[in-house]
């Protein structure tokens, strides 16, 4: 039987849907401008005559984008990042999380509290930045003078990842694991043929959160990469904004199109990859960030 | 070694007998040498200990490095010299920047300006951005149809997944300043024709008002995380069961004692690990986010200790730095924000027995 609904509730359903409303649109409308303007004319652009729709249709500051050999080595630059580091944080936080799920481990509480602590103090920005300078001169004695290595090899860890899938495996249960030994398997064959696939939705999780944040890194990006050809997307972005909204930088522009359509094209395109994945990994993030809960 | 017979012999005073016990043998015998114990446990377990190995070195260089890199704010920095060989120099840094006299009073003035503004920013966020998402998570509870509640989450979550330098940008160009060259951002036309502000205020770009810089972060905070936490806060009121809601009805609880005396209740514990966490990470401000938008118009309210740091340590750029103060706000900061967390936590524990760490 449906009951009717009493009149506070239904003022505040009506209040619940309007509000939502008005709050995605507001989300929604900062990226639509930013692809109306991409592709607008100069004056509707550079005197604010885009509201919503593009006007004067143009796609000259796309083209001339393309254009540009330093944004395809920006893109290839924060591909390159994203993949391997993603991997390579992945990589040691599944087996990290792996160990430290085991009730046996000697020491369990000391290394969780090894993880945690960094959640509670980190150094700061300045001396991380003396500590990468320094590795950025281990590692050019080494041999590795790609400061891209740098990046993706001493950042962009986080020890919520690793406490996230700790507690993903410890979820699993340890008779699964007693048989599979007796089955013969060895202590890898147990982590990649029995815990990666019963955790398969929280590794997913965690490689996106990595995944994410490599895409969008920018700070030490910029600081630590010297060479300009291997700065990532984001840094291309920004220097771009700040040369581009720069006056006396803008004072000889004569084009069809205004210089922040370049602008609002590139975030559009840096976004793409984004939007595309979306979808699909929408649904694993709100398992993810339930599962967050930090245990002791 | 090597155990003895009597070791196993304990004398029964009950039974009137000698009684072997094997384990307490081996217990004793654990205590006795437990650092042998420990590395036969290890040699055993080997591989496990292995897989151990990369985090702790990619968090021991990268993570524990800094923080005793970080000890180099009571030396006197000198460049390329390991910390332990640095000149002792005690609080003098500290002191500089605490009560600054002469040539370095100023620095003094703008290190309290930013602990203040680090301070500030992070509490309105706490006032204004902690309960949006719970707000917005009541409001998705009311949308019955699982389409319609879709889209409203793909829309609200997706400025999370937007990278910082893409928000910025956004907000940077949405209201901006009119030049010779180009008119103001299309967000300043809207707030200037609604009359909020003033024709001068919106064409000297609103990023160059220092009066508004905080308000500015603050609702590019919302827009950009509001949706995303929300999950939690949803998650926690879906598990709410439908019965409860139900009893209330009957006992007559309209929609607000509905929440006060349902809803309320079911997520609080929620709240307060979110809280702590909030709470927690007072001092640590997104110093990404403040670097990409300030600009030298709003230092005074946008300074933090963080961007305070890294202009004074020269991050990234030569010319005379003092990494040696720099670290010293840096310390301050953190050592005031670990105890934010741990008293949190503690008052947390005590108060509803819900603790995060």
């Amino acid at each position: 039987m449906k009951r009717r609904l009493e009149i506070s509730e239904l003022i505040f359903k009506i209040i619940s849907y309007l509000l939502l409303t008005v709050f995605s649109l507001a989300c929604l409308y900062p990226f639509v401008y930013a692809i109306s303007s991409a592709m607008s004319g100069y004056e509707a652009v550079t005197y604010g005559k885009v509201v919503l729709f593009p006007k004067d249709i143009q796609f000259e500051a796309f083209k001339k984008m393309f254009s540009d050999n330093m944004f395809w080595n920006s893109y290839s630059n924060t591909l390159f990042l994203t993949f391997f580091g993603t991997i390579w944080a992945l990589g040691i936080a599944i087996i990290g999380g792996y160990a430290l799920s085991k009730k046996r481990l000697l020491f369990r509480k000391f290394f969780n509290f090894f993880l945690v602590f960094t959640m509670w103090f980190s150094a700061g920005i300045v001396p991380q930045y003396l500590n990468y300078l320094a590795t950025q001169r281990v590692f050019g004695k080494v041999g590795i003078t790609d400061d891209k290595w740098l990046v993706v090899i001493a950042m962009g860890m986080a020890a919520m990842n690793i406490i996230l899938l700790r507690n993903a495996f410890e979820g699993v249960p340890s008779e699964i694991e007693e048989a599979a030994i007796v089955d013969g398997a060895s202590e890898f064959q147990v982590l990649s043929k029995v815990y990666v696939p019963m955790t398969k939705s929280t590794i997913a999780t965690v490689a996106l959160f990595f995944g994410i944040s490599r895409w969008n890194g920018y700070y030490w990006a910029r600081m630590m990469i010297r060479d300009k050809n291997e700065h990532p997307l984001q840094v291309f972005i920004r220097l771009k904004l700040e040369e581009f909204t720069n006056p006396e930088e803008m004072a000889g522009w004569s084009e069809s199109y205004a210089s922040d359509s370049i602008i609002y094209a590139l975030i559009v395109c840096s976004v793409i990859p984004i939007l595309i994945i979306y979808p699909f990994i929408q649904k694993y993030f709100a398992k993810g960030t339930n599962a967050g809960g930090v245990k002791e | 070694m090597k155990a003895k017979a009597s070791d196993f012999l304990k004398y029964d005073e009950e039974k009137k007998a000698y009684r072997m016990d094997a384990e307490q043998a081996v217990r004793d015998d654990v205590e006795k040498h437990y650092w042998l114990h420990v590395v036969r446990t290890i040699a055993k377990d080997w591989r496990l200990y292995v897989m151990l190995i990369p985090m702790i070195l990619v968090f021991l260089f990268w993570r524990y490095l800094p923080m005793y890199e970080l000890l180099g704010c009571f030396k006197l920095y000198k460049e390329s010299t390991p910390v332990a060989d640095r000149l002792f120099i005690g609080f003098s840094s500290f002191k500089t920047l605490f009560m600054g006299s002469g040539p370095s009073a100023s620095l003094s003035l703008d290190f309290w300006r930013a602990m203040r503004n680090t301070f500030l920013l992070s509490f309105y966020g706490l006032l204004f951005g902690f309960p949006m998402p719970i707000i917005l998570a009541l409001f998705f509870n009311e949308v019955r149809s699982n389409i319609a509640r879709s889209v409203y989450q793909v829309m609200t979550y997706l400025p999370k997944f937007m990278s910082t330098v893409v928000m910025t940008s956004l907000t940077i160009m949405l209201i901006r300043s009119s030049s010779t060259f180009n008119g103001m951002g299309v967000i300043s036309q809207l707030l200037y024709h609604l009359g909020w502000i003033s024709e001068e205020v919106a064409n000297g770009g609103l990023l160059n008002q220092p009066g508004l810089f905080r308000a500015i972060y603050q609702i590019t905070g919302i827009w950009e995380g509001a949706g995303y936490d929300s999950i939690v806060f949803f998650a926690a009121i879906i598990a709410i069961s439908p019965t409860s809601y139900e009893a209330a009805q009957i006992d007559g609880a309209g929609k607000m004692a509905q929440m006060r005396y349902v809803v309320l209740p079911s997520i609080l514990s929620t709240v307060v690990i979110m809280l702590i966490t909030r709470i927690g990470h007072l001092l640590s401000v997104g110093y990404e986010k403040v670097l990409l938008l300030y600009n030298t118009n709003t230092y005074v309210t946008a300074d933090v200790v963080s961007t305070f740091a890294q202009r004074v340590g020269g991050v990234g750029q030569a010319g005379n730095s003092n990494p040696g103060l720099a670290m010293a706000a840096e310390m301050m900061n953190n050592i005031v924000g670990m105890l934010l967390v741990i008293g949190a936590n503690t008052i947390a524990r005590k108060a509803s027995n819900t603790s995060l760490y």
